[in-house]
Formats: C-alpha cells, structure tokens, sequence
C-alpha cells in the first residue's frame, strides 16, 4: 500500500499546501511518493526529495504540463496510479481543479476537503459549511482524497534523501489552451497561511476605507481577509475572499471588522484560535464565535486601535 | 449553440443546518429548500448568452427526488426552455450524477454543459469535473467571466493566487462561480409560463445507472463547540487582553 501525491507548484518552488498534504498522506500511509508534473522543474523534484516524509519523486516533464491544466495532467496521474492505493492533494483551487477528473477517470468517489485521517478510508470531513463534521468511509479500492490544508501541520522540508524516478509524459489535450495567469503580488504574508488574519465587511463602506485594515495589518505582520459583501462590492479583490466560497484561514488571531458573521463566512474562519469581533450592532452573529467582541463603530474603533498597537513595545511576528 | 444546465435542490443558504440527534444526517424535514446558489449563476449565464443570440435551446436538468421539479421549474422561469428529472432515491454522489449527465448528454448533444461550482450541502466541488473527464471534453472550472467566440470559450478562473484565463474548445463543461453575475429574480408570470414548459421525467435505472453511493456516511456530528468570549468595553483592554491573556499580539 502507498500514497501517491500529487505536488502543486510553480516550475520553481514547491506550494506551501503541498508540504500540509504530504503530512495528511503520510498518516494514511507512510509510504508517500509524490507526483511531479511540470516543466523545467528539476530545482523542484530537487527540493521534494529532500523532504523526509517523501520516499520517492516521480518526475514528468513537457511543455504542456507548464500551466498545471488538469485536462494535461490527469491522463498521467492515471497511468502512473496502478500501483497506489490512495491518490491525494490539496484541497485548495488546484486539487479541486484536477482531483475529480482523476477520480472520474479511475471510476471512483472522491473524498473532498478531509480534515482528519482515521484510518486508510476513514476520514473527517465538514458538509453544510462547515455546521456538520461527517465521518466517511470508502468503499472503492483505489481512494482519490484532498486535503484541507490549514487541518494539518506542513511537513519538514529536510532530512530525507528520497530516489527521484523519470517517468514519460502523457500526449497533450489539445481542446484546452492556457492564455493568462493574474496573480496578486503582495509583501504581506499568504492569506492561507498567515499567523494573523485582519478581515473587513460591508461595514467597511468602501474601498478607500480598508486602508484602516491595511495599517493594522502592516502593524501586525497580517494577510488581509475580506467577506463576500465587501469583495461583491468591489472593496477588494476576491482572492482576499474568507468563506465557504473563499479561502479557508486557521490563523492564531482573527479579526473580523464589520463583518457579521453569515454562516458562509463562518464556514471559512471558525477553527481560528482567537477570533476578535469589532461590530457596532452588538445582535451580529460574528459575536456568537468571538472570544474577544468589541461592539463599536470601527470608524472610531480601528485608528484607536492602531494607536494602542503603536504604544505596545513589541509585538510577535 | 444549445446548453445543458445541472441544478441542484439544497437546503437554502440562510439555514442554520441541525445535526439528527442520531447522527444519521441533518435535519431536512421542514427545512426550506432552495436551488443551489452557484447554480442560480449557471442558469443566470445560459439565459445570457441565448438572450445575446449565441445559444438556441437550454434545457434545465436536476438528479434528484421528486421535489426536485421545483428546481427545474425554478430555472424555467428564469427563462430555461425544458426541464429533465431524472428521479433518484436518497443521497446520490457526484460520480453518480456525473454518469447520469453523461447519458443525457449523449442524447441531447449539447455544445455546453453549464453547472455550479460546488453545492452547499455537501461541498464536494467534483461533479462537473468527473463529467468533463466521462465525455473527455476540456473543463473551465470556477468561471468568473465567459466570453463566447464562435466555437471557442474564452474563460477567465477564480484560483487561489488571482485569476486565470484559458480557452476551450466547445464542447465543454463551465462550472460556475458566484462572481460569474448577478441572479435575476422570476418574475410571478414568468413562473406560471415554466408550468405549461415541458418536463421529462426519467429515472436513473432507466439510464442504467446504479447509484448506490460508494462512500458510506458512517456518522454526522455537530462540530466541536466555541466557548462563549468576552465583551470588551474599550480598544485599550481589546489589546491589554490579546498581549497579555491571549498572548496572540
């Protein structure tokens, strides 16, 4: 029995859910080999092998496997499944991109988003947002899972020294073209993987006004998070997004300003470990889940804040 | 161009779900239902597009038990030109209604299959995923923007780091996003022409299908519970509290 896992990536560096999934796929089984499929990527087979949770890359190259288009690669995750009990990856756009197809190809029901392995083909999973956890259990022999990365912890990048084994790529789908990626640059630490989260809401008004979040965030070393009301409304843009359409955030410390808390939103931040509330109707939900709730206009609030934080001698990153 | 559109009947976004003290499920008796909200927008697209001249026909499809006709109906008022049922009994997986819709698919031949990204009760995000790969046509997953040009797709994708553009050649399966557009409501005579469209109903043994689920749902729980915080009067004991009680700053 192993895990075959497949790696997200740039060509350049292993994505930090990869290094989540990998611990995930090694509490199914300790026998992880992970699937790379890019291009020009040597740099990236390099640092997997490296990985001490890793017993085996498996390495594909072709142009074509440049923009990770699932139509590319899943007809390679299927040749390369035979000898695997369990296929898995992240549970974020790009496994959920992919895994399905995978899963569809090899006649099998996929596990979505586990959040914890209880044992080879038992696993925890939240259904309606979050507002139930169902423990499934799978009876296809050949398991496609993904894994909600903030669940489980990254794995250690070194100490191993596994084999990196070439396999030959797969033709190419021709009916799908990449055109354009427009990724979001930013300083600020990944939203997904962020210590400390700063989120704003329709009570935010408008765009100009998230600059209150943006200080307090710079001051904290925090990703900025919004709900769906802000991002619709076109405050932010939406891969600022936290919910059950959004991302998924576990930070230690999570503050929700102007947000009141729609289950939806809920759905994408409620295992924080501190949730902190700044809401000036005093009934918003967000107040239900918030260990610390101010009820104030955020207006007054937040400059204040940023003020106090200003006062602090040192403040953790 | 003819478009096939899969919607789902879920219980409604604004319900606080409860969990059966059995552990068998969550309560649905007595719950409102609604259609899928991502599925909204894939309806919303269709009529769009055969309202700019570029599709002929869209027909409306759900899985599902018989209630599930409302759905359907639901997307015939808002401008769907037929509807299928494929009648089914208790929980069908996305694998199953991804074989399902490929059976209708080849028969009704349509140049586009249009469906929601995820639905809300069950979140899996697979099913128009496990289709695009039955009928080996590209997948333009979590679409934001389309753009028609003659037999090509122009898609722009909601991803983790931003947004993505690709293009597919028709036929291919969209899965919808909620950015993809806004909604119209059904106006009241527009929901008393959806009941003269027609409705074809079918089951899916007469598809063939079994749709016996493969993934047991041994126990649902209610989630582990948050223990009730604090008010706080003041920004001042705010901070006081998250340096030196919840030590998190």
């Amino acid at each position: 029995m192993s895990v075959l896992l497949i790696v997200e990536h740039n060509n350049k560096e292993v994505r930090p859910f990869t290094l989540n999934a990998i611990t995930a796929a090694s509490q199914i089984d300790p026998d992880v080999h992970v699937l790379l499929i890019g291009n020009n990527c040597e740099e990236v087979a390099k640092s997997l092998s490296e990985m001490s949770a890793v017993k085996k890359v498996l390495h594909a190259e072709a142009a074509h496997y440049e923009n990770y288009l699932a139509e590319n690669f899943a007809p390679l995750v299927v040749k390369v499944s035979e000898n695997y009990t369990h296929i898995v990856s992240s549970a974020n756009t790009f496994g959920k991109n992919l895994m399905p197809r995978i899963a569809a190809h090899l006649d099998t029901s996929q596990v979505s988003d586990i959040i914890k392995v209880i044992s080879p083909d038992t696993f925890l999973r939240p259904i309606y947002a979050g507002n139930a956890f169902a423990t499934v259990k799978s009876s296809d022999t050949k398991k496609c899972v993904t894994i909600r990365p903030t669940s489980f912890d990254p794995c250690e990048t070194s100490g191993g020294s596994a084999q990196i084994e070439k396999i030959e790529p797969t033709e190419e789908f021709t009916s799908s073209k990449f055109i354009k990626r427009e990724e979001v640059k930013s300083d600020r630490p990944e939203l997904g993987t962020a210590r400390v989260v700063v989120s704003g809401g329709r009570g935010m008004q408008n765009g100009e006004n998230f600059k209150l979040i943006t200080d307090i965030a710079d001051k904290l070393n925090a990703a900025i998070g919004a709900s769906r009301a802000a991002v619709d409304a076109g405050y932010i843009s939406n891969e600022h997004q936290v919910g059950q359409t959004g991302k998924v955030v576990v930070p230690d410390l999570y503050i929700a300003v102007g947000i009141s808390g729609a289950i939806q939103h809920l759905a994408g931040m409620k295992e924080s470990k501190i949730i902190v509330a700044i809401n000036k109707d005093g009934e918003a939900p967000i107040f239900s889940v918030a260990d610390y709730g101010l009820e104030a206009d955020l207006f007054e609030a937040l400059p204040q804040f940023l003020e106090e934080l200003n006062k602090l001698n040192s403040i953790q990153k | 161009m003819k478009i096939l559109v899969a919607v789902k009947r879920v219980i409604d976004y604004n319900v606080q779900v409860r969990v059966k003290e059995d552990g068998s499920g969550v309560v649905t008796e007595n719950v409102k239902m609604s259609s899928n909200p991502p599925d909204d927008n894939a309806i919303e697209e269709a009529v769009k597009i055969k309202e700019a001249g570029k599709a002929t026909e869209i027909v409306a499809i759900t899985v599902g038990e018989e209630k599930s006709q409302e759905t359907v109906r639901k997307a015939l008022a808002v401008g769907a030109d037929r509807g299928i049922l494929i009648k089914t009994e208790g929980t069908v997986e996305p694998l199953a209604v991804a074989k399902v819709l490929q059976k209708i698919v080849d028969k009704e031949k349509p140049d586009l299959v249009f469906m929601g990204k995820q639905a809300i009760d069950d979140d899996c995000n697979q099913t128009g995923q496990m289709l695009s790969a039955l009928l080996n046509w590209p997948q333009a997953t979590f679409a934001s923007k389309i753009e028609i040009k003659d037999k090509v797709l122009e898609v722009t994708r909601e991803i983790d780091e931003g947004l993505e553009t690709i293009e597919v050649n028709v036929p291919a399966i969209v899965t919808c996003d909620l950015r993809l557009n806004e909604p119209r409501y059904a106006s009241l005579p527009n929901i008393m022409k959806a009941k003269k469209k027609p409705l074809e109903i079918l089951t899916a043994s007469d598809l063939g299908i079994d749709t016996t689920p493969r993934v047991q749902q041994i126990k649902v729980e209610e989630p582990p519970k948050r223990k009730a915080g604090i008010k706080v009067a003041s920004v001042a004991e705010l901070v006081s509290k998250l340096k030196n009680e919840a030590k998190v700053i």
